[in-house]
C-alpha cells in the first residue's frame, strides 16, 4: 500500500517542539496465513494503517473510535508490545520501532500502560507486593528493603492499604485491582502512560474514582497520557486533545473544544450525534446522524477514503479514489476529508445545530 | 505428590464438607466474614476475609472426592511398601527355596510359609510382588519426570517463541505421535542393553509428546493474557516472563497430567518387562512375573493373578488421583 501523505500532517502539531511521543505513519498489519507446513501469507488485516500523531509533554491525548478501529493496537504498537509493520515511534527523538532486547527494555522505564481488564492484567500467582515491586527489581532500582518501602508508598499513592502487600489479586475488587495496576505502572516513574480503556471494565460507580485518580497523578507527577476509550464523554472530560480513528486511520485530531464544538469529519459528526443528551427535551428535538451499513473489514479496506462507503456526503470519483491526507483545516484542528475545504462543505454537516447542543 | 498435599494441607476451616452452597470455599468464607462484619456493625476494616490460597482451595475440593482420597491412600501404601520392602517382605525375593517347589517341579500354592505361594523357581511370590513395587514406582516417577522435563521445555519454547521453533517442534510431535510407540520402544531397547535406566530413558523419549502438546496449548492461551504484556512492559526479560509469569500457571496442568502419566508409564513398563525387554531377572518386576508365570496359568493361576492385581491397583490409584486433581484444580468444570 502506498504511503499516504498523512505522515506529514502530524508535523503541524509538532512545531512547538513540545512533542514527547511522535508517531509517524505507523502501521500494524496482521498477516492472514494459509497452509500448515508451507505457510504463506494470503493477505493482511490492516488493524492500523498509517497513523500519525504527536503527544505533547504533559497533555492527555484522547484516542476514540468504535471497537475494531485499531485504537488499542495503536497504543500497543507505540509501546512496542506489538511490533509495527511500518512507521516510526519517536520517544524524545529515539525511534522505538528499531530497538531490540536490552536497549528496548531500558526505554520501558519511561513509558507504561494501564490495562483494560483488571482481572487479566494482574498475575494471579503473585502477591500484590511482588506485582508492584517487580518493575523495581527488574530495573534494579532499589534493594530489598527499599523496594518494600517504595511499594508501600506506591500503594498509598493509589489509595490501597499498604499493609496488603502479601495478598493475592483475587482478594481485591475490580476497582482496587485497577489501582494496583496503576501502582505497578507508576513504579518505574514513567513520563508517558498509555491508558487502554482503563475504566470500561469497571462498575459505573467506580469509574469516576479511577478517572479522578488518574488526573490527580497526572498533576502530581507531570504525566503524559494517551487515553484510549470509546466513551466520548469520558474522553472529553479527561483529554486536552482528541484523535478520532476509523478503520485503522486517524480521521480527525483537534483540541477538545474544537472537536466537540465543531466536528469537521462526517464520521466524527455521526459519532458525536450518537452521544445521548441528559435532557429529554433536547434529546427529542435533535436528529441523530445514523450511518448506513457496517464498518468494512480491515482485511479488505475500501480504496480511497476508508469512510466513503458510509459517508452521507461521498463524492464519486474523488472519495473512492484518493486517500485524504490529515490536513490542518483550522489552527490546531486537523481532519482527513476531501470535502472539508470545499466551498459547499456545510452541506455535509448534518444535524449541526444539534451537535452544538451535544457540545453544550 | 499426594504426600506433599497431605503435609501442606491447611487445618480444617470448620465448614462441613457437603454443606449445600459451599461450592467454592473462597466465597463462602467471604460471605461468612461479611455476615460477621454486618452483625458487628459495618465498617470496612471489620471485614477480615479469610486468607486462603489456591492450594488450600484445591485441597478442600480434593479431600471431598472419595475416590481420589482412596487412590491417594493406596499410593501412600504403595510407596511405603516400596520403601520398607526389606522389612515388610517375609522372604528374600531372589531366594529359591527347596520347599518352594513340589517333587514334580511345580510351584506350590498358598501356605503358612508362602502366603501367596511360590513361583516356578521356588521364590516367594508375596516378597517378589512387594519388591516389584520398587521397580514400578521408580520407573513410573523417573520416566515420567523425564518426559515431563522434555514436554515442558519443548511446550514452553514452541508456545512462547512461536515461529520456526514452534513449527519444527509441533510437527516433530505429530511425527512422533504417528509412530507406533511400542515398536519404537522395542527397537530402542533391543539396540541398547535393557536396564532400568535405559528403560527410563526410552519411556521418556516415547512419552514426551502428549505433555508437549498440552503445555504448548496452555502457553498459547496464557501468553495472550494482559499480565504477560504487563510483565514485558515492566522490562522483564523473556526468561523472567517464562519462568516467573507463565510457568506458575502451568503447575496445575503439569500435576494432573503427571499423575495420569505415571499410570500409563507403569503399564508400559509392565508390557516391556512382559515381552522380556524391560527389567532383567532376577530383579522382580510385575510384568516380568506375569510373563514367567503364564505357562502355569492352569495349575498355578496365582502366578498371573496377583502380579496382575498389583498392576491394576497401582494404575487405578494413580488414575483416581489424577482425575481427582483435575476436578479439584478446575472448579468450573466440576461434575457435582
Amino acid at each position: 500500500m502506498a504511503v499516504t501523505p498523512a505522515g506529514r500532517a502530524g508535523e503541524g502539531d509538532n512545531v512547538d517542539g513540545d512533542a514527547l511521543v511522535t508517531v509517524d505513519d505507523l502501521a500494524v498489519h496482521f498477516p492472514i496465513t494459509s497452509g500448515i507446513v508451507f505457510r504463506h501469507t494470503v493477505g493482511a488485516v490492516r488493524a492500523v494503517d498509517g497513523v500519525s500523531l504527536t503527544v505533547k509533554r504533559g497533555e492527555t491525548l484522547g484516542l476514540v473510535g468504535e471497537s475494531g478501529c485499531g485504537k488499542s493496537t495503536t497504543g500497543r504498537a507505540i509501546l512496542q508490545l506489538i511490533r509495527p509493520t511500518r512507521g516510526r515511534v519517536l520517544y524524545e527523538g529515539t525511534d522505538l520501532a528499531h530497538l531490540r532486547g536490552r536497549a528496548l527494555r531500558r526505554q520501558r522505564r519511561r513509558m507504561q500502560m494501564i490495562f483494560q481488564d483488571p482481572y487479566a492484567s494482574l498475575n494471579s500467582r503473585m502477591t500484590v507486593g511482588d506485582i508492584v515491586g517487580e518493575p523495581l527489581l527488574v530495573h534494579r532500582l532499589r534493594d530489598r528493603a527499599g523496594r518494600h518501602e517504595r511499594v508501600r508508598e506506591l500503594l498509598q499513592t493509589v489509595g490501597i492499604n499498604p499493609n496488603t502487600q502479601n495478598r493475592y489479586p483475587h482478594e481485591f475488587s475490580g476497582g482496587q485491582r485497577q489501582r494496583i495496576g496503576i501502582a505497578r505502572a507508576l513504579a518505574v516513574e514513567p513520563n508517558f502512560i498509555v491508558c487502554d480503556e482503563p475504566i470500561s471494565a469497571l462498575d459505573v460507580s467506580i469509574r469516576a474514582q479511577i478517572i479522578n485518580l488518574l488526573q490527580a497523578l497526572q498533576r502530581e507527577f507531570g504525566l503524559t497520557y494517551l487515553f484510549i476509550a470509546h466513551d466520548l464523554s469520558v474522553v472529553r472530560h479527561i483529554s486536552d486533545r482528541v484523535a478520532v480513528m476509523y478503520l485503522g486511520r486517524v480521521v480527525e485530531l483537534a483540541a477538545n473544544a474544537g472537536l466537540y464544538g465543531e466536528p469537521l469529519h462526517p464520521y466524527t459528526q455521526a459519532l458525536l450525534s450518537a452521544v445521548p443528551i441528559p435532557d429529554p427535551e433536547a434529546e427529542e428535538r435533535r436528529r441523530a446522524v445514523v450511518l448506513q451499513g457496517d464498518v468494512p473489514s480491515p482485511a479488505d479496506p475500501p480504496p480511497g477514503c476508508h469512510f466513503h462507503t458510509r459517508c452521507p456526503a461521498m463524492r464519486k470519483g474523488l472519495c473512492d479514489r484518493e486517500d485524504p491526507a490529515l490536513r490542518e483545516a483550522r489552527p490546531g484542528h486537523s481532519v482527513a476529508c476531501h470535502l472539508v475545504t470545499e466551498s459547499d462543505y456545510p452541506r455535509i454537516r448534518a444535524g449541526e445545530d444539534d451537535l452544538a447542543e451535544v457540545a453544550g | 505428590m499426594t504426600g506433599s498435599f497431605a503435609a501442606g494441607g491447611p487445618p480444617d476451616t470448620g465448614a462441613p464438607p457437603d454443606r449445600p452452597g459451599a461450592g467454592d470455599g473462597g466465597y463462602s468464607a467471604a460471605d461468612e466474614a461479611m455476615a460477621r462484619a454486618a452483625a458487628a456493625g459495618w465498617s470496612p476494616d471489620a471485614i477480615q476475609i479469610e486468607h486462603r490460597s489456591t492450594w488450600q482451595d484445591v485441597w478442600q475440593r480434593f479431600r471431598r472426592d472419595k475416590f481420589a482420597v482412596v487412590g491417594a491412600v493406596l499410593i501412600l501404601l504403595l510407596i511405603a511398601m516400596a520403601v520398607f520392602a526389606p522389612w515388610i517382605a517375609p522372604h528374600d525375593p531372589t531366594m529359591q527355596y527347596e520347599d518352594g517347589i513340589t517333587m514334580q517341579g511345580q510351584p506350590v500354592g498358598p501356605s503358612a510359609k508362602f502366603l501367596l505361594g511360590t513361583d516356578p523357581l521356588g521364590r516367594d511370590l508375596l516378597s517378589r510382588i512387594i519388591y516389584g513395587a520398587r521397580v514400578s514406582l521408580v520407573i513410573g516417577v523417573l520416566a515420567n519426570g523425564f518426559a515431563l522435563v522434555l514436554g515442558v521445555v519443548f511446550g514452553l519454547a514452541a508456545g512462547y517463541f512461536r515461529g520456526g521453533i514452534e513449527t519444527f517442534l509441533m510437527r516433530a510431535t505429530d511425527v512422533m505421535m504417528a509412530f507406533p510407540i511400542y515398536l519404537l520402544a522395542i527397537a530402542l531397547v533391543s539396540v541398547l542393553k535393557p536396564s532400568i535406566w535405559i528403560l527410563i530413558l526410552v519411556i521418556g523419549i516415547v512419552y514426551w509428546t502428549p505433555m508437549t502438546r498440552v503445555i504448548h496449548g496452555e502457553v498459547l492461551s496464557i501468553r495472550e493474557k494482559e499480565f504477560v504484556d504487563a510483565a514485558r512492559l515492566t522490562g522483564c526479560s523473556n526468561a523472567r516472563v517464562l519462568f516467573r509469569h507463565i510457568l506458575p500457571h502451568l503447575v496445575a496442568v503439569v500435576i494432573v497430567y503427571t499423575s495420569l502419566g505415571i499410570a500409563t508409564t507403569i503399564l508400559f513398563e509392565s508390557t516391556l518387562s512382559y515381552i522380556g525387554l524391560g527389567v532383567q531377572p532376577p530383579t522382580p518386576s510385575w510384568g516380568q512375573m506375569i510373563s514367567e508365570g503364564q505357562s502355569y496359568y492352569l495349575s498355578a493361576p496365582h502366578l498371573v493373578i496377583y502380579p496382575g492385581l498389583a498392576i491394576m491397583i497401582t494404575v487405578l490409584a494413580f488414575n483416581l488421583v489424577g482425575d481427582g486433581l483435575r476436578d479439584a484444580f478446575d472448579p468450573q468444570q466440576r461434575r457435582r
